[in-house]
């Protein structure tokens, strides 16, 4: 048994050594998240430096005489995002209202499947999708009613970000409703309620902050969405003056630019964006999370 | 109280969690290849209590043991708890044999999980043996190498005592380990406990009275953390001397 | 009748998003089957402009960049998510590093990739596939570190006290029972962060960058499939757009593959349960 021995020797010092190691890990985990940070700060310093404040306000996106202002690319990405959720979210809504309460199991089941699948279609090819049939639709409307028919733009862009956070939002909305306890809707049913006047009285108050934690999940998704975006908005960082316009959002601007930025402060511009939209991104994440943890602990 | 061969003793043993006091000042001494059965009412400390004999008690977070506990004049709270724990094997109150392993490499884990490598007939050796002293060998032997989750819940807690003696520790402690058996798989459990005597010293705890008459020498008696009663179990049972004791053992509390 | 008339606009509601979905799928498999064929697999592409040519530099990139991230993220998850279920289930450090995981997974993948250029590709001095992987590494790194501890949180703590009783260290312990029970769990959370993280574009446009010709070395710039789809997609060629159709159809193949590779794997586990 000396094999034995030998082998128990060394064990508290592994073990604390393993515990040192797993927690040294877990520790990266958080210098991840403040190097990501610190990691923006320092390469926009530049901008931050040369522009200020000004930078979140003024308009003009001028790579030539290096003169740098974000507006348009904050109003591209509030615009697209919001205008993607408020088309989105009534048909989100039904559809988990529609899976979780209306549709048999045999229907729901499946179909949820293929939901949480296309959930997980790459940005790109919704944006090539995009690009190829949804482009050439939105320029044959916007000639019936008269708008510049470019088929890119601010429009078109929202209406593919509506398409792919749609299966996010109906999924994770679809979740909350489905922990609606039986007993509350069969006490509705009991009372004479109709499914629509339990699904209102019922369901959706009890699930409500739930589903507003889905939709501020998914418009944290649609904010740094880039590829599709980038593919049908239309590359123009000017400011929009209408829903028809060609734009940049900020994840665009960065993706379409960083690559042939050649001066160091155009660089630092655009990764001051991407600073601005890590921030706006971390806030909208910590919300969803609030409302969660508050759902939770009701 | 004296007994003729001890081999654990403890000295004014105390076992926390956090602030609350789970065992209080216990003095015992537990004799050697004897049966001794640990019983009273749920909540008065004696899992805990058997849980401080392989220090497994410890791990719990805030958790911690005062006083002494002599394994053969040895004071295991001096020694390395891995060491203890070799020496000091444990069943619990419900089967766990790892899922992940077959039968074989569950008899063999006290080996296969420190990394110590046996020679083939070494190996074969150990199991056999273990196993035939669980009474499990023969209804096991071709099935050896199938998951040991397959077996049914009294096969599985005959694994588990199997697995703790291929490691040949001096005392085997048991947590109820018939409580999540039915009737004959408890009966298989029982006699294989009077025969493992021989072998090893057995500390059990279990709230089963007739279960205590039957298999164990000694009994220990505790009460809210307290050890009220040690002796013979035929004396405790047929002449206790503490009140508390006797309304236990008459059914007024359980 | 009210109840009628409002929960047939519901299903109305419910179904017509259905409409772009299922065109989605339709077009990609029309248009990306026809430009499927064994050139198109084994061929390097041809030059710009000129019809023919594949994406064996792509295919062969993705894989290159997507398990080169694995190799770099998945030591490091598995280990925070082990701290995280088997000693610091409580506490203020625990709290942080779970709240971080929730952030770092809601940074953009533009931002993911601008991070892996300042810490790789500047020092470097060039691109490379190495700096993308560690942009997607740093995306799935906060879905492994959670799957992990979720998983092995579930493994009953009656395993852990049974190899404990053993006189088994408990870092053996962790390593040899813990993670090994919950191997299945921890393996659905690789394989989802995988197919979320293969089709990632914007991290790897100024990270991995492209490559015409194939590669194995990851200390230079790489093709990969998504940075085909896009480079072709947006390139004035009409042959071009074919093979992003192809590359397309060959992606989501993968991703889905993977997706459905995963949930079977889940529903092993919970059948177990």
């Amino acid at each position: 048994m000396r094999n034995l021995e030998e082998k128990l020797k060394n064990q508290a010092r592994y073990d604390a050594l393993f515990r040192r190691l797993a927690q040294a890990m877990g520790v990266l985990v958080i210098l991840l998240v403040i190097g990501v940070f610190f990691t923006l700060v320092k390469e926009s310093w530049p901008a931050i430096k040369a522009f200020g404040l000004r930078f979140l306000w003024t308009t003009t996106w001028d790579p030539i005489n290096l003169e740098f202002g974000a507006l348009p690319f904050l109003v591209g990405t509030l615009i697209t995002s919001f205008l993607a959720l408020a088309m989105a979210t009534p048909f989100a809504l039904a559809g988990a209202i529609f899976l979780g309460e209306l549709a048999p199991p045999k229907v729901a089941n499946p179909v949820s499947f293929v939901i949480e699948l296309l959930a997980g279609i790459p940005s790109v090819i919704y944006g090539l999708w995009a690009l190829f049939y949804l482009v050439p639709l939105v320029r044959y409307f916007q000639m019936k009613i008269g708008a510049p028919p470019y088929g890119l733009g601010l429009f078109t862009a929202s209406l593919v970000l509506a398409i792919m956070i749609l299966p996010y939002a109906m999924s994770v909305a679809r979740d909350v409703i489905r922990l609606v306890p039986q007993d509350l809707k069969e006490a509705a049913y009991s009372l004479g309620a109709t499914r629509w006047e339990t699904i209102r009285h019922v369901v959706l108050p009890y699930a409500r902050s739930g589903i507003l934690a889905g939709i501020v999940l998914a418009l944290g998704r649609a904010l740094g969405e880039t590829m599709a975006v980038t593919m049908v908005i239309g590359n123009r960082s000017a400011m929009p003056h209408s829903i028809w316009d060609l734009a940049n959002t900020m994840a665009s601007v960065i993706a379409n630019e960083f690559t042939e930025a050649t001066e160091d402060v155009h660089l630092a511009a655009l990764v001051e964006i991407g600073l601005l939209l890590f921030i706006i991104t971390v806030v909208v994440n910590l919300i969803a999370r609030l409302v969660i943890i508050k759902t939770r602990v009701r | 109280m004296k007994v003729p061969y001890p081999i654990f003793r403890t000295e004014d043993l105390c076992a926390y969690y956090g602030d609350f006091m789970a065992i209080k000042h216990v003095t015992v001494s537990i004799p050697e290849h004897q049966v001794t059965a640990v019983m009273g009412p749920s909540g008065c400390g004696k899992t805990t209590f058997i849980r401080c004999l392989n220090r497994l008690h410890e791990l719990l977070p805030g958790a911690r043991i005062t006083g002494k506990i002599y394994l053969r004049d040895e004071d295991i709270l001096e020694l390395d708890p891995i060491i203890v724990r070799r020496r000091v094997g444990m069943v619990f109150q419900r089967p766990n044999p790892f899922p992940t392993m077959t039968i074989y490499e569950n008899v063999l884990a006290g080996y296969k999980l420190l990394g110590i490598r046996l020679k083939r007939e070494e190996a074969d050796r150990i199991v056999e043996d273990a196993l035939r002293k669980a009474a499990l060998w023969d209804e096991v032997k071709d099935v050896l190498h199938r998951r040991g989750t397959f077996l049914s819940g009294g096969q599985q807690q005959r694994l588990c005592i199997a697995r703790a003696l291929a490691v040949n520790p001096e005392v085997l402690l048991m947590d109820e380990p018939t409580s999540a058996l039915d009737p004959k798989a408890t009966l298989q459990i029982e006699n294989l406990i009077v025969e493992l005597k021989n072998t090893v010293t057995i500390v059990i705890v279990t709230h089963n009275m007739p279960q205590a008459g039957r298999i164990s020498d000694y009994t220990a008696f505790f009460y809210m953390g307290e050890l009220i009663e040690f002796g013979p179990t035929a004396e405790v049972f047929t002449n206790p001397k503490d009140p508390r004791t006797e309304e236990y053992l008459t059914g007024k509390f359980s | 009748m009210k109840n009628r008339i409002i929960l047939t606009v519901i299903t109305v509601l419910a179904l017509l998003p259905a409409i772009p979905l299922f065109l989605i799928l339709f077009q990609l498999l029309k248009e990306g089957l026809s430009s499927l064929s064994l050139d198109f697999f084994l061929h390097l592409p041809a030059p710009p402009g000129e019809p023919g040519g594949g994406i064996a530099n792509a295919l062969v990139g993705t894989l290159i960049i997507v398990g080169l991230a694995v190799l770099i993220g998945v030591p490091v998850s598995i280990l925070a998510g082990i701290y995280l279920s088997e000693y610091g289930r409580h506490g203020k450090l625990s709290e942080t590093i779970r709240v971080c995981a929730d952030v770092l997974q809601g940074v953009p993948s533009i931002v993911i990739g601008i991070v892996a250029y300042a810490w790789v590709v500047k020092p470097m001095g060039h691109f490379s596939a190495l700096s993308g992987s560690v942009a997607l590494a740093l995306m799935m790194i906060p879905v492994v570190v959670r799957t992990t501890e979720e998983v092995l949180r579930l493994v009953p703590d009656i395993l852990r006290e049974a190899a404990l009783a053993l006189g088994v260290p408990y870092w053996r312990t962790v390593l040899k029972v813990v993670l090994p029970t919950g191997m299945v769990g921890v393996s659905t959370g690789i394989l989802i962060a995988v197919a979320r993280i293969a089709g990632e574009t914007a991290p790897l446009l100024f990270t991995a960058f492209g490559n015409q010709f194939l590669t194995l070395n990851p200390l230079e710039p790489m093709s990969a499939l998504p940075l085909v789809i896009f480079n072709y997609a947006m390139s004035p060629y009409e042959d071009w757009w074919r093979q992003a159709w192809g590359a397309s159809l060959v992606l989501v193949f993968m991703v889905l593959g993977l997706n459905i590779v995963s949930r079977i794997l889940a529903r092993k586990i919970a059948g177990e349960k």
